[in-house]
């Protein structure tokens, strides 16, 4: 499937949509509900981005019990502890079911996916996969987890392909949310002075600056000293 | 449907807000010339807090970040991208051209990469080098005041270092480098392959003091709030609109044509509305199109009127002609030895890279005429989506199993974070009549104004060149100590290159020359059909250079504006 063609569809649809009601308004006896702007449309989007993420939004793909599956095969994914908090603690399932909305190329491999696991389970133990016991879960899992990288993905099993679509999902939705930023230690995204690779990384990797090139580099002291030139070129403030 | 005249006649109508667009109406107004600024896009500013998406975090955004509607993703600040709705483009024989374009005040300078690079004396006179494609009119000399200017105006950082066909300027001092960075230098001169601190415009010192010092967050595709990088609209528009010239701004506004009279000058442009799509008319004394190369042929070839049969300035058949993008071609490794990684700092640095190699190569000594620069990528950036992906696949190197589930994964996405390091080839294509756009007479866009039509096939020194790099990439990855990834692109790839226009530096396609019979403007970038109409986009470029073209489109903006206020001063516009 196109992305692209689907998308324009999803887009399309919603103008048309809107036209439509738009259209009746005139003569209606009864007053025509008005379709809310999605409260998170926000400036930094155009316009039509925030109709089309309103749109996604009020589309419901995972049905109840597709989400309470995905909430348990997401945490035997990234499971809470003692030490680490749970895909379903960084809202993992409501960012998947987004992005299947978004990237509708998904959703028959995950919906597909979903009921393969339901199928394995009543098959091998009477009961549907989030019903089953973690130990079930677990064993099913071990067959369909693990791939070889030497094997295009086009080649591997339909059930293999679909636990990575799923592990790779939950694994950029929770490194991306607030808990994940923090586990994972990223410091950036906050204004600050870059002034080189701290001595003990560069120990630890086996590198080192050159005196000649840091020579050449800012001098963070004089940063906000209006810059001057002389003709040749060459700084002199 | 009428049109709307506005009766105001202004001493320029300067169509696009970009690069080029953008210093024109700087150096017209602070000539104190009355300029009306036609923007097809919205207004937009990275310093209201409410439009900025600089320091967003990826939660902010439902799809994480991802490429689905903005091809760079959600954060970063060019609106539109290769497709954008209502606004289609078309193609010819099968070939392939894609189209970027960002509709929006500053246009694409607000998300661009920055690197900032001169053209060489040889940029400038390639064809009596190597016989291939043209010179230029004009000589580094010529241009060299005004890369003095731009440097000063607006920042570039960088080091002299002395190379004949990367000239020197004013530079603010570079950053330090970044550790992968490190791991590059090693790597490429290893290689045989000469690595200097990188030359882009973002500010590493003040330069003065209506705009802010870089605080390094490494996010200039968003443009940034505190005007440390150089956007068209941030640091040319807003500042010509505080200068002695009166600026108005027509927002939203598309230009659809330029508009003549019985003699073949120019009056104005008339454009579209986008928010009544309704049609207007300005009247102005000279048309300053900066719209992008692509836009501008487009513009010119449907001017068409009585004086200009085939379009204004097209008496040549040249408009659209000559279209070019730069190569570009990527590969990228795993780097064991930058495992584990502590994370005890931010890393961010400027947007992109702090090192960087031009071209090193003798061309006459090789298979294709024209070279290439190395950007360098990695580090341990914000994580958006896609972070996790096939998180333990380097497990393969070391035999161990991939895939599975649970906390492992946890710490194998700490153990890998950072370890990948990818280079880019960016190259010179030789510009050739045959690659081009044309207006497609079947198809017209939700403005109703008939649309472009591209042709264009790359060469086979392209393809020679694009070996070229995917043997050198390899070479300096396995030297730096990595496994390089994927396999070495074959004919049925393209042997790596990128589709054209993927590179998003069109040039060629109005371009200057002596000879009216085969040039559409002179060197001063003023079309030999029409006077009062010049060209301030990458359209007069006669060739693109082992460079980006940014730099050399604000050089020349500045050149043709003063020439301009000169014409106009001495009445002869």
């Amino acid at each position: 499937m196109d992305r692209r063609k689907s998308l324009k569809s999803i887009v399309l649809g919603s103008v048309a949509g809107g036209l439509a009601i738009n259209g009746c308004k005139p003569g209606a006896e009864t007053p025509v509900e008005e379709v809310a702007l999605d409260p998170t449309a926000v400036k930094w989007r155009t316009d039509r981005e925030n109709e089309h993420v309103a749109e996604l939004e009020r589309e419901r793909f995972f049905n109840d019990h597709e989400a309470a599956t995905m909430t348990v095969l997401c945490d035997l994914i990234l499971p809470g502890g003692a030490e680490f908090k749970s895909a379903s603690d960084a809202e993992v399932v409501p960012f998947i079911e987004f992005m299947a909305k978004d990237l509708p190329q998904m959703q028959v491999d995950l919906r597909g996916g979903l009921m393969w696991l339901d199928h394995k389970s009543n098959t091998e133990f009477g009961t549907e996969f989030k019903s089953a016991t973690e130990e079930q879960q677990k064993s099913i899992l071990d067959g369909i987890a693990y791939y070889d990288p030497d094997v295009p993905s086009s080649e591997r099993p339909f059930e293999v392909n679909f636990f990575s679509l799923v592990r790779n999902h939950t694994m950029t939705g929770f490194y991306t949310s607030k808990i994940g930023i923090e586990e994972l230690g990223y410091k950036g995204n906050m204004p600050n002075v870059w002034d080189g690779v701290p001595q003990d990384v560069l120990d630890q990797h086996g590198v080192s600056y050159e005196p000649e090139w840091l020579a050449k580099c800012v001098d963070q002291s004089k940063r906000n000293i209006v810059a001057e030139w002389d003709e040749d070129g060459n700084l002199i403030s | 449907m009428q049109i709307i005249e506005d009766s105001t006649v202004y001493d320029a109508i300067v169509v696009g807000s970009g690069a080029g667009g953008g210093m024109a109406t700087k150096v017209l107004a602070d000539a104190g010339l009355k300029v009306a600024v036609v923007e097809a896009g919205p207004f937009f500013d990275p310093a209201d807090p409410e439009q900025k998406t600089q320091l967003r975090w990826p939660y902010e955004s439902p799809r994480r970040g991802a490429g689905t509607v903005r091809p760079f993703g959600d954060f970063d600040s060019a609106y539109g991208g290769w497709e954008i709705e209502g606004e289609p483009y078309t193609h010819k024989d099968g070939t392939k051209f894609d189209w970027f374009r960002s509709h929006m005040l500053g246009g694409r300078t607000n998300h661009w990469g920055r690197i900032s690079l001169r053209f060489g004396p040889d940029d400038f006179k390639h064809k009596s080098i190597d016989g291939h494609g043209d010179d230029w009119p004009i000589s580094y000399d010529d241009v060299k005041p005004y890369y003095d200017k731009v440097d000063k105006m607006i920042g570039v950082f960088g080091t002299k270092e002395n190379i004949h066909n990367n000239p020197d300027g004013f530079f603010l001092p570079p950053p330090k480098p970044r550790l992968h960075e490190l791991f590059y230098i090693k790597g490429a001169r290893k290689t045989g392959v000469p690595v200097y601190p990188s030359r882009m415009s973002m500010l590493t010192k003040r330069i003065n003091n209506d705009r802010g010092v870089c605080f390094y967050c490494g996010q200039c595709s968003r443009a940034c709030q505190v005007y440390a990088d150089f956007s068209a609209g941030t640091c040319l528009i807003f500042p010509a609109q505080k200068s002695r010239g009166q600026v108005d701004l027509f927002v939203n506004c598309v230009v659809r044509e330029v508009t003549v009279d019985d003699e073949g000058k120019a009056t104005g442009v008339s454009y579209i509305n986008k928010e009544d799509r309704k049609e207007y008319k300005l009247k102005g004394k000279v048309v300053v199109l900066g719209a992008s190369a692509c836009s501008t042929a487009r513009i010119l070839m449907n001017s068409k009127s009585p004086q200009h049969p085939n379009g204004l300035g097209n008496s040549s058949d040249i408009v659209g002609k000559y279209l070019h993008d730069s190569t570009g071609a990527d590969r990228m490794a795993f780097v064991p030895d930058l495992m584990n990684r502590k994370v005890s700092y931010n890393e961010d640095g400027v947007g992109g890279m702090h090192v960087y190699s031009p071209w090193w190569g003798d061309n006459s000594k090789l298979d294709f005429p024209r070279g290439y620069h190395i950007e360098i990528w990695g580090g341990m950036g914000m994580p958006s989506y896609g972070f996790g992906f096939n998180v333990n696949e380097f497990n393969k190197f070391f035999g161990t199993k991939v895939g599975g589930y649970g906390d492992v994964l946890r710490s194998d996405a700490k153990k890998y974070y950072g370890a990948l390091v990818g280079l880019s080839g960016r190259g010179e294509s030789i510009a050739y009549k045959d690659n081009y756009c044309e207006i497609d007479p079947n198809t017209v866009d939700e403005w109703g104004i008939p649309v472009l039509r591209f042709h264009y096939k790359w060469s086979e020194y392209e393809h020679k060149q694009a070996i070229h790099m995917h043997d050198t990439f390899e070479q300096i990855l396995t030297n730096l100590g990595g496994e390089v990834l994927g396999s070495k692109p074959g004919k049925e790839a393209d042997y790596g290159l990128h589709t054209p226009g993927r590179i998003i530096h069109e040039v060629g396609t109005t371009r200057m020359g002596d000879d009216p019979k085969t040039s559409v403007t002179n060197k001063y970038q003023q079309l030999h059909d029409a006077d009062n109409v010049f060209v301030v986009d990458a359209g007069p470029f006669v060739s693109q250079a082992d460079k980006n073209c940014t730099w050399t489109i604000l050089a020349l903006s500045w050149r043709a504006s003063e020439y301009i206020v000169d014409q106009l001063k001495k009445q002869n516009l």
